[in-house]
């Protein structure tokens, strides 16, 4: 009997049993508890949420070893941690900690601005940011196992995740309608490999299992993303940045579940008190705005 | 014959293609109203901890115990298996099952992701892929329960009465070879 760990299937496969969950960003063992009990189907450890990476400013990195393996002692569910766009060392450290799944993210600093990490190169899975399907397909080229619309995190805005979601789709739907002999344009104009394209021509769908991120600060956000046909949810700052986390989390969580059932997303709505504050993504100058970084 | 996927949380429409591609009518099981009106029920992979929270929480859970003593045929896979154990090890605090395998299951056994695998397998007398993700092994099981499968020295693939668990996840894969052993071993016979 032969065991073979790291490969494409396992990689994808571990991203199909987050589907229909939420992942919550937690930035220590008392956040990541509440996050479990309140049915999150993953966590994402980082030293700082969006929110405050944006408040703060400074260079953003990974978080200290410390941290992310005390969250892993703390809980059982899947434990994610973010490395900057094409910092392969940091990778190679989460890697070495056992995450379960690495975020190669646009919300930390990028450490290189022309490449993103060879994430064939990992046993660890990669999910990672995507605005178009072009983008979508180079990251999924280059080894992404998962992957999340960026939408604009730290802002509590749903805007743009909205934006990336629609365009996502209709990119999807347009090359489904092509003919065959039309997706060599069709890629050449996408910026992405053949293969996956005529592969999502065929299928109707990305190779890989696709959540939202950015912006997901209420229970109707996240049902709305499901609706957009996202298989899952991030939820960054949204949750504790809030007035009532755990109640918060777990109306996110029920919310992503029956996201087809308005009467239950409406229960679930009541009473949760104070939404975090938010920014209008259209008040960030385009500089400071996350999601832009990735190539 | 009506078989329902707990549609909760995880990969049930991968289960719900294979009742399918088997020939079963599909039914997935959120509401209490679903689960009466199925002959039997899918437990699919996913967290265990995110399913029997939702299931509390939308007043499925002990419903659903209900149904298992009442000889209702069930299988899970992964998360599925650790929710019909009756007995977990590393599980969350407090982690709660619905029971009904007279077995002790180890939670993530094989390691973190890094340490999921792929590997052949025997069952039942045949050879089969099998993908295991963060997956659990049988750590002890009681006199009713029958070893299916076993990989690394642990059972993978327990069988007792009407109840049936793979620590991997067939639905993963195109093989249906687990799937039509419920239907047809277990379901048929009740």
């Amino acid at each position: 009997m032969s065991e073979t760990t790291g490969t494409a299937r396992v990689k994808r496969g571990m991203a199909e049993m987050l589907k229909g969950g939420v992942i919550m960003d937690v930035v220590n063992v008392e956040q990541a508890k509440i996050a479990q009990d309140a049915g999150a189907c993953a966590v994402m450890a980082l030293e700082r949420v969006p929110a405050d990476i944006r408040a703060q400013g400074g260079v953003a990195r990974m978080s200290d070893p410390d941290m992310i393996e005390k969250i892993q002692a703390a809980v059982s569910i899947p434990v994610m941690a973010k490395v900057r766009i094409g910092h392969f060392v940091e990778a190679q450290i989460l890697e070495s900690l056992g995450v379960d799944y690495i975020d190669e993210s646009e919300v930390l600093t990028p450490a290189d601005y022309t490449h993103h990490i060879d994430k064939w190169n990992f046993k660890v899975p990669f999910v990672c940011g995507a605005t178009n399907l072009g983008e979508a397909l180079r990251r999924i080229n280059e080894g992404a196992a998962m992957i999340r619309s960026k939408g604009e995190a730290g802002t509590g805005d749903v805007s743009n995740a909205m934006m990336h979601m629609r365009t996502i789709g209709s990119e999807i739907r347009r090359l489904s309608s092509l003919r065959e002999d039309e997706l060599y344009v069709a890629a050449k104009e996408l910026q992405a490999p053949y293969a996956l394209v005529k592969e999502v021509a065929e299928t109707g769908k990305l190779p890989v299992v696709l959540f939202t991120a950015g912006g997901i600060a209420t229970p109707a956000d996240a049902a709305l993303m499901m609706q957009m046909g996202a298989d899952g949810v991030f939820v960054g700052s949204g949750i504790f940045k809030s007035g009532n986390p755990a109640q918060r989390a777990a109306a996110c969580v029920k919310a992503t579940t029956f996201y087809q059932d308005a009467k239950v997303i409406a229960d679930v709505s009541r009473g949760l008190g104070e939404a975090m504050v938010g920014i209008n993504v259209a008040d960030i100058p385009a500089p400071h705005r996350l999601a832009e970084r990735g190539w | 014959m009506k078989v329902g996927v707990l549609a909760l949380q995880g990969d049930f429409r991968e289960h719900v293609s294979a009742v399918i591609e088997c020939g079963h009518e599909a039914i997935e099981v959120r509401r209490l109203s679903e689960l009466e009106s199925i002959d039997s029920l899918i437990l699919p992979g996913g967290e265990s901890t995110t399913i029997a929270q939702l299931a509390a929480a939308f007043d499925l859970f002990e419903p659903i115990v209900a149904r298992i003593a009442a000889g209702m045929p069930v299988y899970g896979s992964c998360a599925g298996m650790i929710l019909l154990s009756n007995r977990i090890l590393d599980g969350a605090e407090g982690q709660r099952t619905f029971g009904g395998l007279d077995i002790t299951v180890r939670r993530n056994a094989f390691g973190r992701q890094v340490d999921s695998f792929e590997s052949d397998l025997q069952f039942n007398g045949r050879t089969l892929h099998a993908i295991f993700i963060r997956a659990p092994w049988v750590e002890e099981f009681g006199p009713g329960v029958e070893v299916l499968s076993e990989a690394a020295g642990h059972p993978v693939a327990v069988r007792q009465g009407n109840l049936l668990a793979t620590s991997f996840h067939p639905e993963l894969t195109s093989n249906l070879e687990i799937h039509r052993y419920f239907f047809d071993e277990i379901c048929k016979s009740v």
